[in-house]
């Protein structure tokens, strides 16, 4: 299918919507009625055809307006891009596979021509059509991890692995959830994760951690987080907490089902070639309430999830002061019912709401 | 006494030990304050070292209390500075001399092994490799994470950034590459309602 391109905001007016097709693809990350931490790791590769899952980098409606998101973030604050001295030839890596995955998975939007490394790559979403010499700094307009991530949603952090570590050396942070780039940077990998809640107690970082340093080229791997935002805003950062943090208060009854969203992470993880670093993108979906309860089975099932979660969570995640106000909106579409299995929507075999 | 223990945290926080001799080729002993105490039980166990050792003393408040206990251990090289940013530009010049064989042995202030250590990693050393030993105050380095801006020696939780103004909670989540822990504004969520400051670990 052809992309229709929605011209909208996620700041000031908040114009962001999900079409239809957005909220029937939307990555629902819970499959079941309850949820705790997991290292719910599962390969990336593909899934069933319009779902999120299917190609390598998904492009959807929200894809040149999150792109202008960007722009603003990173000409406020250039330090949400960084890479480390030694990181460029992982930021090269980088490149080639945005590239060579868009163009292949989105031949109608995206074209790479490789003549050696005399590279041609058109963006038509976007409006470039940039030759350059691959591996020469001098031939892009700033360094490849950020040229080609200014073109590609969703965060990426680099992670350089060595002495049976990671470590976050580079990264491109604009729509992330409330961590800062510029502090984590150079941290190995327990260590950015440290504010965790729970999780290191149960040894959720040392067998994700194992899992992670042995992903092999071309067996990329994919799970999903998740957390709470209102308003649909990207740029959740630390940075900027001290101006949106004040937007958690503005909820109401009456407006909960348009202002909150459920915050969705797909998170994937690649292999690169050359750096033998590790891709972790770390790709943003939102979705309102109001859009998530038109799907009769997400709307019990994210009730009891929500109602059920510990309250270590529900702190972490930022929401535990609006916690009584969701359920209450919730609860209205919750009648109780069984739900399916898994995260999908099942529309036609799940029943409509029976109150 | 000017040991302190800190409570268990989170895995960036960082956690110090008892400096101890190392059979070394030479020694870089970096201190503050109370640091130097840690200096002088080093001595005690090897006085010998010190014949190999260059120390780097930043008394802060402490003035001339260690200054003459110090000298009397007859270090190979004794600097006395009035900051650590007096005195960072003679670490610089020490660590791009280093080869292999130095130890480095950083003590007092978390403020002033944080930003040590770093160095001593810009230069090639492992952080692993390096000696900490925490002695005298717990104030902390603190980085707003809002405008970037460093507070020195903050005492008490929340503090007020001395950069911009705003009212921060003090985290344990520490960047060794900033030598810094982190500051958020206390009251973004309702803004005006400002706890009390309470003193750290009181």
């Amino acid at each position: 299918m052809t992309i229709q391109f929605n011209e909208e905001t996620f700041r000031d007016d908040y114009s962001f919507r999900n079409s239809d097709w957005a909220i029937k693809r939307f990555p629902f990350p819970f499959h079941e009625d309850s949820y705790m931490y997991s290292v719910n790791m599962e390969q990336h590769r593909g899934g069933p055809e319009g779902s999120v899952y299917e190609k390598r980098f998904d492009v959807d409606e929200h894809y040149v307006s999150e792109m202008r998101d960007r722009a603003i973030v990173l000409a406020d604050d250039p330090l949400r891009c960084q890479s480390l001295p030694h990181m460029t030839l992982a930021g090269w890596d980088t490149l080639e596979l945005i590239m060579v995955s868009k163009s292949e998975d989105y031949p109608d939007l995206f074209e790479l021509h490789r003549d050696g490394n005399r590279w041609r790559w058109i963006n038509k979403p976007m409006g470039i059509d940039h030759t350059f010499t691959f591996l020469d700094e001098t031939t892009l307009p700033c360094g490849p991890l950020e040229y080609i991530t200014r073109q590609a949603q969703g965060d990426y952090a680099v992670l350089d692995q060595r002495n049976d570590m990671l470590y976050m050396d580079a990264g491109m942070i604009t729509t992330q959830a409330d961590w800062s780039l510029d502090f984590d940077i150079g941290m190995d990998f327990f260590e950015w994760h440290a504010p965790v809640p729970l999780a290191h107690e149960m040894g959720i970082f040392k067998r994700a951690l194992k899992f992670l340093l042995n992903i092999q080229q071309g067996a990329p791997a994919r799970r999903l987080n998740w957390t709470m935002t209102v308003n649909p805003l990207l740029d959740t950062s630390p940075e900027n907490y001290h101006k949106w943090g004040v937007q958690k208060t503005t909820l109401t009854p009456e407006n909960i089902g348009s202002k909150q969203h459920l915050r969705v992470e797909l998170q994937t993880f690649y292999r690169l070639p050359r750096s033998n670093a590790l891709l972790f993108p770390i790709r943003c979906y939102l979705i309102a309430f109001q859009d998530i309860v038109s799907i009769p089975k997400w709307g019990r099932r994210l009730h009891r999830v929500i109602r059920d979660l510990p309250e270590e969570l529900a702190t972490y995640k930022g929401f535990i002061d609006n916690r009584p106000m969701m359920l209450d909106y919730l609860s209205q579409y919750d009648d109780g019912l069984p739900t399916s299995p898994g995260v999908w929507p099942d529309l036609d075999t799940e029943p409509p709401l029976q109150k | 006494m000017s040991k302190f223990q800190f409570p268990e945290s989170i895995r960036s926080r960082p956690v110090y030990g008892t400096l101890e001799p190392r059979p070394g080729k030479a020694h870089l002993m970096i201190a503050d304050a109370e640091g130097a105490e840690a200096l002088l039980d080093l001595a005690a166990q090897d006085a010998s070292i010190f014949r190999a050792a260059h120390i780097i003393y930043i008394p802060k408040a402490t003035g001339e209390t260690y200054v003459d206990r110090l000298k009397a251990l007859e270090p190979a090289q004794f600097y006395v500075g009035p900051t650590y940013e007096a005195s960072v530009q003679r670490i610089r010049r020490v660590l791009s001399d280093a080869h292999m064989g130095l130890q480095v042995y950083l003590t007092g202030t978390e403020g002033l092994m944080g930003q040590a250590q770093n160095e001593a990693m810009t230069a090639g050393i492992p952080h692993s490799a390096i000696q900490t030993e925490h002695r005298g105050s717990v104030a902390r380095r603190m980085q707003c994470v809002h405008c970037k801006g460093i507070t020195e020696d903050v005492m008490t939780d929340p503090f007020v950034c001395s950069h911009c103004g705003l009212n921060l909670f003090v985290r344990d989540h520490y960047s060794r590459r900033l030598a810094a822990f982190q500051g958020v504004r206390v009251d973004a969520e309702d803004p005006g309602n400002v706890p009390e400051p309470v003193e750290l670990y009181k």
